[in-house]
């Protein structure tokens, strides 16, 4: 009897060719984007959405087509932060603050209501995160964002959907790291980046976010140290604009990746 | 996922594609050399776990539309609502399994994309799933 690899008439279903028709599409979506960076940590709760929109914001105000892409899909918080309404069609993207561009599941969902799937109930864990990192698929391939001198991916805590993203895109995005100062904090962060590393990002730098008030440590210091990147921003708890064109100055400025250059 | 007719040692080739609507899919398989078919039948979590990938099993007849994945299976209402009826009826239910009922028939409609339960619904979920008397 024949085994699997033995078997090679062409598959009428062609399976691994819709995969592959899904793959060309968002690389074709996203090749008038000149730059994608992913921002994340390993921590909820640091203000990744909000270093994202205010940073894209200030992208935006310095001429950079900018774009934002809200990967949190179960907690999306971007529609607001660029004050997009939420029935804004995704279908060309919606348009924010200072003319950033957005695509969230939050223009999906009512106002309110949790991520959910029609499906079977049992045993959804099985096929939830399929779900989800398929939403994001569509995200990137669907949108059409035209050109864009940044696209920004706000990515929801965990490194799951950091690893989907890298499957996606099929190499690793840039990565501006998002941290408070607590060691907690640092704790959490440097799993993620080491996770970053592993896979082979670029380590852009680090953001400190919630400084100067009642969060002690110096983690930003300390991982920036460890990885050998510089501590891009430190963000007190009611920053002025000045802080947000600096770091967007700044992140304009690193250097390209492999994966810019594609 | 391949098919073969062990009598030939011949791949079977996609034959037919059914979705019954209860969220089960059939594909048929049909050897090419001597004609023997086999159909894959899939549970709704399986059936799920396929729509899930974007991709249709014996192939796309027509290029997928943006955001389909997720306009067809992202549920998009604020949740799902009871009737006045159906809060009345379902009061009626004992209280220790009152929570296990009320699972039940939220399941049943979300896994149909109803977004208001009804004693219609009810009686209806109550048939399909063999509850009678709940």
């Amino acid at each position: 009897m024949r085994t699997y690899h033995q078997l090679t008439d062409p598959d009428r279903s062609g399976l691994l060719d819709q995969i592959g028709a899904q793959r060309r599409r968002v690389a074709e979506r996203l090749a008038g984007v000149k730059r994608i960076v992913a921002v994340m940590s390993g921590k909820g709760g640091v203000g990744k959405s909000y270093v994202t929109a205010h940073l894209a914001r200030a992208l935006a105000r310095g001429g950079r087509a900018t774009g934002v892409l809200d990967a949190d899909l179960n907690g999306p918080t971007i529609p607001g932060l660029l004050q997009i309404s939420p029935n804004a069609p995704p279908h060309p993207p919606a348009v924010g603050l200072d003319g950033v561009k957005c695509i969230s599941m939050g223009q999906f969902l009512a106002e309110g209501a949790p991520l959910a799937f029609t499906g079977p109930a049992a045993e959804s864990f099985v096929w939830r995160g399929a779900m989800e990192a398929s939403a994001l698929r569509e995200f990137l391939g669907d949108v059409e964002w035209g050109k864009l001198d940044v696209l920004l991916l706000d990515l929801p805590p965990g490194m799951q959907r950091y690893i989907e993203l890298c499957d996606i895109l099929g190499n690793p995005p840039p990565v501006l790291t998002v941290t408070i100062p607590t060691p907690e904090s640092r704790d959490a962060v440097r799993r993620a980046m080491r996770a970053a590393v592993d896979r082979g990002s670029e380590l852009l730098g680090i953001v400190e976010n919630m400084v100067g008030g009642e969060l002690h440590g110096s983690a930003a210091n300390e991982l920036a140290a460890e990885f050998g990147v510089p501590v891009l921003a430190r963000v007190p708890w009611h920053p002025s604009t000045d802080v947000w064109n600096a770091l967007m100055a700044r992140v304009s400025d690193a250097p390209r990746t492999t994966h810019d250059a594609r | 996922m391949k098919f073969l007719c062990v009598e030939c040692d011949q791949q079977m080739a996609f034959a037919e594609r059914e979705l019954p609507g209860d969220g089960t899919l059939a594909a048929t398989f049909k050897c090419p050399k001597c004609g023997r078919v086999v159909a894959m039948l899939t549970n709704p979590m399986e059936t799920q776990l396929v729509s899930s990938l974007g991709v249709e099993i014996g192939g796309r007849t027509v290029p997928a539309e943006p955001f389909e994945m997720v306009r067809a299976n992202v549920v998009t209402t604020a949740g799902l609502s009871w009737s006045a009826d159906a809060q009345e009826r379902l009061s009626r239910v004992p209280s220790f399994v009152r929570g296990m009922v009320k699972k039940i028939y939220a399941d049943y409609a979300r896994e149909r994309g109803i977004t208001e339960i009804t004693p219609a619904i009810m009686d209806t979920a109550r048939a399909e799933l063999g509850l009678e008397g709940m």
